[in-house]
């Protein structure tokens, strides 16, 4: 998902364990307690929350590139404010995950500087460009919607900041999800032109969709210890099922193919099988090597030392105030 | 890196008059006023609040989870406290 990349093993040394402290903080767990920033808890569970919340926090940023890359370009006024509005949410999104993430003891200094230096990953997802304004449709349907399979269960995480932060954030995410499948809908009902341009858009984003929900079961590192902990819920197979059977009539009702010939519904089972995923194009994106990563870096850097004279600015005018009403006299006295 | 840090602030909002402000999050601002913006443009873009307080997290006193017990555990005995713990007979009605 959000946080796909969390399937690298942590270089950094393992922690010491205390196995009473421990036990007493999974039986807190176990009674779905929630944790509170200042609660005793192992080393690793602060460490594995920091890394997931902090990632989360950088694809809802970096994510905002593809799209507002198509805010001065939208096709009327309505679409317009709706893709503005939307992209403003995403940056709440990472104000709000930020904030969480902070709880825990690590700097949104420190976090910014480990994305920025590459350290820290964010969603392979926004590693693909938006080539046409179907694409946006695509990004709220489709990269929206995974968000939201994802982020549901995640309200119910056993970490209150973040589990609060995920309350929020599902609020705002439907509306997201809403304005993209009817741009979906106006392009389907349109020219055949239009028409060709979602199923296109389709096309390209179907597969890189369904591997936001991180690799097979199988070959996932961090998930025993994630559902232990209860900050996972569901596997990343059971969530990409559960999209997939939720996605799949959405599309066919806009009269659209999906591309993937092994896509067949199972009666007995009652879901959508699907087809393999080309899992070595998930690993190369996120490694680096996506259509996009190059690019993203390079803006959210040009970002970070563009805007630097507004923070300098900020910093310097907060000074000088105070250094003015240290040296006024206090009238009250 | 050359920005200096910026200070935390907790975010509380009224959501309608009658009731309490209640804590919602934090923002990152270098003083009060700007702390106010941010908590606005954060936390208030649906109709969420009609009033905002921002308080430096700095500035707040927190009590120590471990001292959990100490701190809320002798209540739990003090059962005289409820108004259950009276008998009034059925006969006087609801007090
Ligand atoms: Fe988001
Ligand atoms: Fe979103």
């Amino acid at each position: 998902m959000y946080t796909q990349a969390l399937n690298t093993q942590d270089s950094a040394p393992v922690a010491k364990s205390d196995p009473q402290a421990d036990s007493r903080f999974q039986a807190r767990v176990d009674a779905e307690e929630k944790i509170e920033p200042n609660d005793a808890m192992p080393e690793a569970y602060r460490r594995t929350l920091t890394r997931q919340i902090a990632q989360h926090a950088h694809s809802e940023i970096v994510g905002m590139l593809p799209e507002g890359n198509w805010i001065t370009r939208a096709p009327s006024l309505k679409r317009k404010a709706a893709l503005l509005a939307k992209v403003q949410d995403e940056g709440g999104h990472g104000a709000y995950l930020y904030a969480a993430a902070e709880t825990l003891g690590t700097s949104r200094e420190q976090m910014e500087e480990q994305l920025l230096s590459g350290a820290a990953k964010y969603s392979s997802i926004f590693n693909y460009p938006t080539l046409t304004w179907a694409d946006i449709g695509i990004v709220g349907w489709l990269v929206d919607g995974a968000a939201i399979m994802n982020q549901i269960p995640l309200c119910r995480c056993s970490y209150g900041p973040y589990a609060r932060a995920m309350v929020r954030v599902c609020k705002e995410e439907s509306f997201h999800q809403r304005q993209g499948y009817e741009i979906m809908i106006a392009l389907c009902k349109g020219t055949p032109a239009q028409k060709q341009m979602a199923q296109e858009a389709l096309n390209r984003w179907w597969w890189p969709v369904l591997m936001m929900f991180g690799p097979p079961d199988k070959d996932s590192l961090h998930t025993e210890s994630a559902m232990r902990w209860k900050i996972k819920r569901f596997t990343n197979d059971e969530l990409r099922q559960k999209f997939v059977d939720a996605t799949v009539p959405q599309g066919h009702f806009l009269g659209l193919t999906f591309p993937d010939p092994a896509l067949k519904f199972d009666t007995t089972t009652q879901h959508w099988n699907y087809g393999e995923i080309d899992w070595a194009e998930f690993k190369r994106v996120v490694a680096g090597d996506g259509p996009c990563n190059r690019q993203r870096m390079k803006q959210m850097r040009a970002k970070h030392t563009d805007n630097a004279w507004v923070r300098e600015a900020a910093n310097a005018y907060a000074n000088k105030r105070r250094q003015r009403a240290a040296a006024m006299p206090i009238a009250a006295e | 890196m050359s920005d200096q840090s910026w200070p935390l602030w907790e975010v509380f909002i009224r959501t309608r008059n009658g009731l309490a402000h209640r804590h919602v999050g934090s923002v990152h601002a270098v003083d009060a006023t700007m702390a106010l913006h941010a908590a606005r443009d954060t936390y208030t873009r649906r109709g969420e609040g009609l009033s905002v307080w921002v308080v430096p997290s700095a500035s707040i006193t927190a009590s120590d989870p471990a001292d959990k017990d100490m701190m809320f555990e002798p209540t739990a005995s003090k059962i005289y406290r409820h108004p259950t713990f009276y008998e009034i007979p059925d006969e006087v009605g609801h007090m």
